[in-house]
């Protein structure tokens, strides 16, 4: 791992209308590493993750993707960017049409014109290494959520990006299984080279593949550090959000009845 | 930027890479290796000189291993490195493909199995 970055995020400040999402964030991804973003629902961790694919242009503020400004780059280029980048989405965002092999060779036939052989030979060494072998004809349908997950980061790895992200990749599996995608990112980290940035909530999951936790909330980032860093992390915030705490709302009671009895009593 | 040679020695077809074979400049490498494989001749493809290899390149050597052994001749892989190395063992090749460290390895390797 070097310390050179793939993505630099500067002062990054994002609005959905009048709601600022964003608060100033700052961060960077480093070549090699394995970056978690973990926070809570709300904390705008979703729209991080847009910034960081190039999907969105902030409010205001930098994000640069392997050397690129996202302000100023000309869509051909985005586009090009984009290619080099792989994401595997919570739900695996398969097409429901076509088969696994089908699904997987997808992001080839948009973008290469590359033989069909070495079309299909790429896309099978990746059903190997994600350990689908043999399952070219089934359907999404077919397939259980462990098996989704592993076609979908197939997908995502079939172009050999250089950053790879991961939304929830083990959320709603079962430990087993989950503990097996987890070994699978880093694998695919140590043997591609790639910079791995992967967004979740299991804390199990961000501990055992980690290189860096980054911990938002409310919109800000609360802390980036290493996993002994973040667990020992004196801030009350972080503290809650890794043992689970919920932290108590201020309660009006008169206005907690009001709201129950619909203002009528 | 990647370039392809071919020699030949006593018999034995060397097909030399350089550079980085990626998405650009896996389908010449391709072409080379089949051509080459038409002459049904033992071959030993040198991989000294590649500073990088992606699945595209890794899906071309597949398909001219394969092909090489359906019509019997030798496919031997030299000077992989330890990063195209890391790559094989991901999808479990290094247990598939024949390597040796040096190209005069494989020659030898090569002549042996022609024999």
């Amino acid at each position: 791992m070097s310390t050179e970055s793939v993505i630099a995020v500067e002062s990054l400040v994002t609005h959905y209308g009048s709601r600022q999402i964003l608060k100033n964030v700052s961060l960077e991804v480093r070549a090699g590493e394995i970056l978690v973003i973990m926070g809570g629902s709300g904390s705008g961790k979703s729209t991080l993750l847009n910034h960081l694919l190039g999907l969105l242009r902030p409010t205001s503020g930098n994000v640069h993707i392997l050397g690129q400004d996202i302000n100023t780059i000309p869509d051909i280029e985005l586009t090009l960017l984009r290619q080099k980048i792989g994401v595997a989405f919570q739900g695996g965002a398969l097409f429901s049409s076509l088969s696994v092999l089908e699904n997987i060779l997808l992001p080839l036939r948009e973008h290469t014109r590359l033989d069909r052989m070495t079309m299909e030979i790429m896309a099978r060494l990746k059903m190997e290494v994600v350990n689908l072998a043999g399952f070219d004809a089934l359907m999404p349908a077919e397939l259980s959520g462990g098996m989704i997950k592993r076609a979908a980061l197939a997908r995502a790895i079939v172009m050999d990006p250089r950053i790879l992200f991961c939304d929830e990749p083990s959320a709603g599996l079962d430990p087993v299984v989950a503990a097996q995608i987890d070994d699978l990112i880093l694998d695919l980290r140590d043997a591609m080279a790639m910079s791995v940035v992967v967004v979740t909530h299991e804390l199990d999951s961000a501990f055992k593949i980690a290189d860096r936790i980054c911990v938002l909330d409310q919109g800000e980032i609360l802390a980036i550090g290493s996993v002994p860093e973040i667990r020992a992390h004196p801030n009350e915030r972080i503290q809650n959000l890794l043992n689970r705490r919920v932290k108590p709302v201020d309660l009006d009671p008169e206005e907690y009845l009001r709201r129950l009895t619909g203002g009528r009593l | 930027m990647a370039s392809v040679e071919i020699r030949h020695d006593s018999g034995v077809a060397i097909v030399a890479l350089a550079g980085e074979i990626d998405l650009q400049t896996s389908p010449s490498v391709r072409a080379a290796i089949l051509e080459t494989l038409a002459l049904k001749q033992p071959m030993v493809i040198d991989l000294t000189a590649v500073r990088y290899i992606d699945s595209s390149g890794v899906a071309s050597l597949v398909e001219g291993f394969q092909t090489a052994r359906r019509q019997g001749s030798a496919f031997i892989l030299a000077g992989v490195s330890a990063s195209a190395m890391r790559v094989f063992q991901l999808a479990r090749l290094d247990r598939v493909f024949a390597l040796a460290e040096t190209v005069p390895q494989a020659l030898t390797q090569a002549r042996r199995g022609a024999a």
